[in-house]
């Protein structure tokens, strides 16, 4: 018996210590990662994190207390022939019913009263002071649009610290008969604060505001298709100077003009954008104002990351996805360079791969080419 | 008083175009059985078969979850198995699992010899099988369902470039639905009927097994459920097929709608498959620790309770759509009432083991994993009432952490602890104790190694329904280790078919009463002969077996009553005798439903009705209409039951 029972110690102290081990890594890990509702940043999260930390204490309380007496009365009251068999037969007790109805009802009552001033509170609107943002959830990108300021950008939304901004959830764009709208998606940087959907048709909102210059993470959280997972994005806050900058800079036009004085292509790469490979029916190259099918790459290389944040901007990363964006992130574009309607498309098409009759294939020289020229966009 | 007998006149037998099943054993007859016992083994056994399928998809959602950027799946793969194992689970095992037991044990329970109706409730099952038939044929026929177990709209609803899904996964999806509930709806009127009308005589609603209790509450609860999440597909399916415009915003539709639609079904749906798993736990309790069910009224009012709160509380999957404050205050609010009712039977099941024998049988030993378990889902439930917090954790790994405590930890731990209880009635045999312990504290183990880390994750910032998850954020580890568990879960389960195989090799027999029970159905023999109750047993108490058996001396203990209770010379213990021997000659003069062929093929029309509207291809339908229409005509003209 005894060796039996030691080696199952063993066993218990063996996984303890893998567990340990693991927990230990990723504790770290944990730390340093910037999608973590548990290390709130701005004052919303703040808020809910203040509701979620009592009442999973009372939570774990409860639970801890409901596994310990099962566990207990399992034991305690184990079959004993000869002793206990025929135990007293209780068919109820309407004290202790009506006690533990009333139990229950008087946490809950304790849990209610902070989160309905929660609700409340987190429904206010910013007020006058806070930015204006419009996100318009897309397969499988985020859109940024600043209305005041007359931006638009993609993947990062750079917002100032210390100041609210109203976020305006938007997944349709265009009017009357030209309106199109997305699926639905939902709006979630889990340091600033909790979710919230972008449902066609619906004029959602949510406020958000970062304490400090930083990096915070997002994803959209409500499952959206094929890409969903890859439907990342992130928030960089500024300080009220650098961002004053980083507008006024998305303000100016290209860096290097797309099309010449005479409305031709301005240089090689940029017939290669226009003309070969018509990256100009899904993307604007040259006015930071507008929106368009895809992402705004006037300024693209102000950022530093691309393909909703899944990737670095680098020049090998841009030449691969120049290439063959849907190796990098599934999409449902086999179609795209097709007429419109012929296929469904959403996303950007293969340009190497499944090339339609009549249209070129794209050479590693001519990513190149075309991914240098972006890399100047800045 | 004068006895008034009846007697039909008798009319000229009409011409039934197939000639009659006669045999009611061997394997054909499993096909036109109409036997509530053999349907509810069919129920158990697709529904065993499909835990198995969606069990296989979870392991592949695991493998692929095992380390960051995994590539076992392709990104259209992954999204197709969440869907399936979600739809698969709560359509073809939780809801048929349930059926299965509430077939099998209700009449038994409530002194019947059959449910009401016995050709309907083969149809039932019928259907369910094809539907499940019919659903995971589209894996063959190029796009199985993709879009979730909710499906959302404009998601899975608009066909269009910058939309939706492409292919007819969801075409399959919301036929396939719509037919299983024209089969869960039937199951559920058939219940209703049979237990409101077939009652024993002496057995009161208020005497009736919780067990049954909470079958009648599912029941009522499925026949209100069905009906708005039918309207929700069958828009689905007009918007991708018709052009209505259901769910189209940019031309005036709400996707909204459809989230109300489903989740106003969804909600129940969620007490429909855990209800019959908190009956069957009530069953055991009381069972295994030799004492009544503690508070029995309070338990049942608080099943009623829930089932009528229930349909107060849908919003509270849609916190972050947007409804304004005001709603999702109000559907917080319901949200933590209802945990009132539910932490009263948690106390209440704890007070029935307080002062009893307790024996640790595999079955106690799940239900009590049950109550444990179920508490913990039952607790971030709560959590989730929290508006602002769950606005945090709702599309995150931790709702999938807690619907898993919910529903594995609860609905499935209390399906394995009705198996280990009710095997040795179902089949005369027991299932084996030393593996069922083994069975038992491997799923334990592996059910909270799985799925208890997915708190963590989603906390940290992991959305559900991903699948990929970057390097670098801490959830590798955790991941692994869900991964682990995943497959742990996995092995119990198959100790648990080993199990079965090993005992039926083994037959270690069990006589009519193992456990001593407390039910009626403990008073007949294992496995019951095909009528059931020799004779019609006349219920004097609650738990009226029990009362054969003991009595209570002046302090309330338990005193054993001579074996055959002979102090007690009513009626009702006659008959009790009489159904305790009674061996399947004593049926002769028992008329009971004849089999019959048209359940079967009026179902096995619905498939091709449903391919018919899938592709929208005439030539599907002409079967279809032919098999549907022949079988219901043939079946009007059969009588119930043929003269011997």
């Amino acid at each position: 018996m005894t060796p039996r029972r030691s080696r199952g110690r063993r066993l218990v102290l063996v996984a303890a210590a893998f567990l340990a081990v693991a927990l230990a890594g990723c504790s770290e890990e944990l730390k340093n990662n910037k999608q973590n509702s548990l290390q709130p940043k701005g004052p919303a999260a703040e808020k809910i994190n203040n509701l979620f930390v009592p009442v999973t204490a009372i939570a774990i309380f409860i639970g801890i207390a409901i596994l310990v007496a099962v566990v207990v009365l399992a034991i305690r009251f184990r079959y004993r022939p000869g002793k206990n068999e025929n135990p007293k037969q209780i068919h109820g007790n309407t004290k202790l019913e009506i006690g533990w109805t009333i139990l229950p009802a008087l946490i809950l009552a304790v849990i209610a009263v902070p989160t309905v001033s929660t609700i409340f509170d987190l429904a206010k609107d910013p007020g006058p002071q806070a930015l204006n943002v419009v996100v318009e959830g897309k397969q499988w990108w985020w859109q940024f649009s600043y209305p005041d300021q007359k931006v638009v950008t993609a993947d990062e939304l750079v917002i100032p610290a210390g100041r609210p901004v109203k976020v305006h959830l938007t997944a349709c764009n265009g009017t009357g008969a030209a309106k199109v709208c997305n699926v639905i998606h939902s709006f979630w940087v889990p340091e600033l604060n909790g979710k919230k959907d972008v449902v066609p048709g619906h004029d959602n909102w949510t406020t958000i505001e970062a304490d400090n210059p930083g990096t915070y993470l997002g994803q959209c959280a409500e499952y959206c298709g094929l890409s969903h997972a890859n439907m990342r994005f992130r928030v960089i806050a500024k300080s009220k100077d650098d961002f004053a900058q980083w507008v006024s800079d998305q303000q100016q036009g290209p860096a290097v003009p797309l099309l010449g004085p005479d409305g031709k292509p301005a240089g090689d790469a940029q017939d290669l954008v226009v003309n070969t490979f018509a990256c100009t029916n899904c993307h604007i190259l040259d006015d930071s104002s507008k929106a368009a099918y895809g992402p705004n790459l006037t300024h693209l290389a102000s950022r530093s990351t691309f393909a909703s944040g899944t990737y670095p901007l680098t020049r090998d990363n841009l030449i691969k996805w120049v290439m063959n964006a849907p190796s990098m992130i599934p999409m449902e574009s086999q179609g795209c360079r097709l007429p419109p309607g012929e296929k469904p498309c959403v996303g950007m098409p293969s340009f190497t791969e499944n090339t339609p009759k009549g249209l070129p294939s794209m050479t590693r020289t001519q990513a190149e080419q075309i991914a240098d020229y972006l890399l100047e966009l800045k | 008083m004068t006895t008034v007998t009846r007697s039909l006149p008798k009319t000229s037998t009409p011409a039934v175009p197939l000639r009659r099943p006669k045999a009611t054993t061997g394997f054909w007859s499993w096909f036109t059985t109409v036997d509530h016992k053999k349907i509810g083994i069919m129920y158990g056994a697709a529904a065993l078969f499909f835990f198995v399928v969606a069990g296989v998809e979870a392991l592949l959602i695991r493998l692929q979850l095992a380390g960051p950027n995994g590539t076992v799946l392709t990104a259209s793969q992954y999204n197709t198995m969440f869907t399936m194992h979600g739809t698969t689970m709560v359509f073809f095992v939780g809801m048929p699992m349930a059926v299965a037991f509430g077939n099998y044990f209700v009449p038994l329970q409530i002194g019947a010899r059959d449910v009401a109706f016995p050709r309907i409730n083969a149809f039932g099952f019928w259907v369910i099988a094809a539907g499940g038939i019919f659903m995971y044929s589209s894996f063959l026929l190029g796009g199985a369902p993709n879009g979730g177990w909710f499906g959302y709209t404009p998601l899975t609803s608009t066909p269009i470039a910058g939309g939706a899904l492409p292919g007819h996964g969801p075409d399959f999806w919301a036929v396939g639905l719509v037919m299983l509930g024209i089969g869960s709806t039937t199951s559920a009127i058939n219940f209703i009927v049979t237990i409101l009308n077939m009652r024993a005589p002496g057995m009161t609603l208020m005497r009736m097994p919780v067990f049954t209790w909470m079958m009648l509450i599912v029941a009522f609860l499925t026949v209100f459920a069905i009906p708005p999440l039918t309207a929700a597909l069958i828009m689905v399916f007009f918007d991708r097929n018709f052009d209505t415009l259901f769910f189209v915003a940019a031309k005036g539709g709400d996707p909204l709608l459809y989230q109300h639609l489903f989740w106003i079904f969804g909600h129940p749906e969620v007490y429909i498959l855990i209800l019959p798993g908190m009956g069957i736990v009530s069953e055991v309790l009381p069972v295994f620790s030799r004492k009544p069910l503690f508070g029995y009224s309070v338990v049942i009012f608080s099943g009623i309770a829930i089932g009528f709160l229930g349909w107060g509380v849908w919003a509270h999957h849609m916190f972050a759509t947007g409804l304004g404050p005001v709603t999702i205050t109000a559907f917080g609010l319901a949200t933590m009432l209802i945990a009132i009712p539910t932490g009263v039977k948690i106390f209440n099941w704890l007070g029935t083991v307080y002062g009893g024998a307790v024996k640790l049988t595999t079955a106690m030993l799940f239900s009590l994993g049950f109550v444990a378990m179920f508490t913990l889902g039952g607790l971030s439930g709560v959590m989730h009432s929290v508006v602002p917090a769950d606005t945090q954790q709702t599309d995150t790994y931790f709702v999938v952490a807690h619907f898993h405590y919910v529903l594995f930890g609860g609905l499935v731990f209390a399906i394995f602890s009705g198996f280990y209880f009710w095997w040795p009635k179902i089949f005369g045999h027991f299932l084996d104790e030393r593996l069922g312990k083994i069975n038992f504290w491997v799923m334990l183990v592996g059910f909270n190694v799985t799925f208890f880390p997915m708190h963590i994750l989603g906390l940290t910032g992991m959305p559900r329904r991903t699948y990929r998850y970057p390097a670098g954020y801490g959830w590798t580890g955790l991941n692994q280790i869900v991964s682990v568990g995943g497959f742990l879960v996995a092995l119990a389960t198959l100790i648990f078919v080993v199990n079965v195989i090993f005992s039926a090799v083994k037959r270690k027999p069990a006589g009519g009463d193992p456990w001593d029970g407390r039910s009626l159905e403990w008073s007949i023999p294992s496995p019951p002969p095909s009528y059931n109750f020799a004779q019609t047993p006349i219920v004097m108490a609650r738990d009226d077996w029990w009362h054969h058996k003991y009595t209570e001396d002046a302090e309330g203990r338990l005193v054993a009553l001579p074996t055959g209770g002979s102090d007690d010379d009513s009626p009702s213990a006659a008959i009790a005798k009489v159904n305790a021997h009674a061996s399947e000659a004593d049926g002769r003069g028992i008329h009971l439903p004849s089999p019959s062929f048209y359940p079967l093929l009026v179902a096995a029309g619905l498939p091709f009705l449903g391919y018919a509207a899938v592709y929208q291809d005439i030539y599907y339908l002409i079967p279809g209409l032919f098999l549907l229409l022949f079988g219901i005509y043939a079946w009007g003209l059969e009588p119930g039951t043929e003269e011997h």
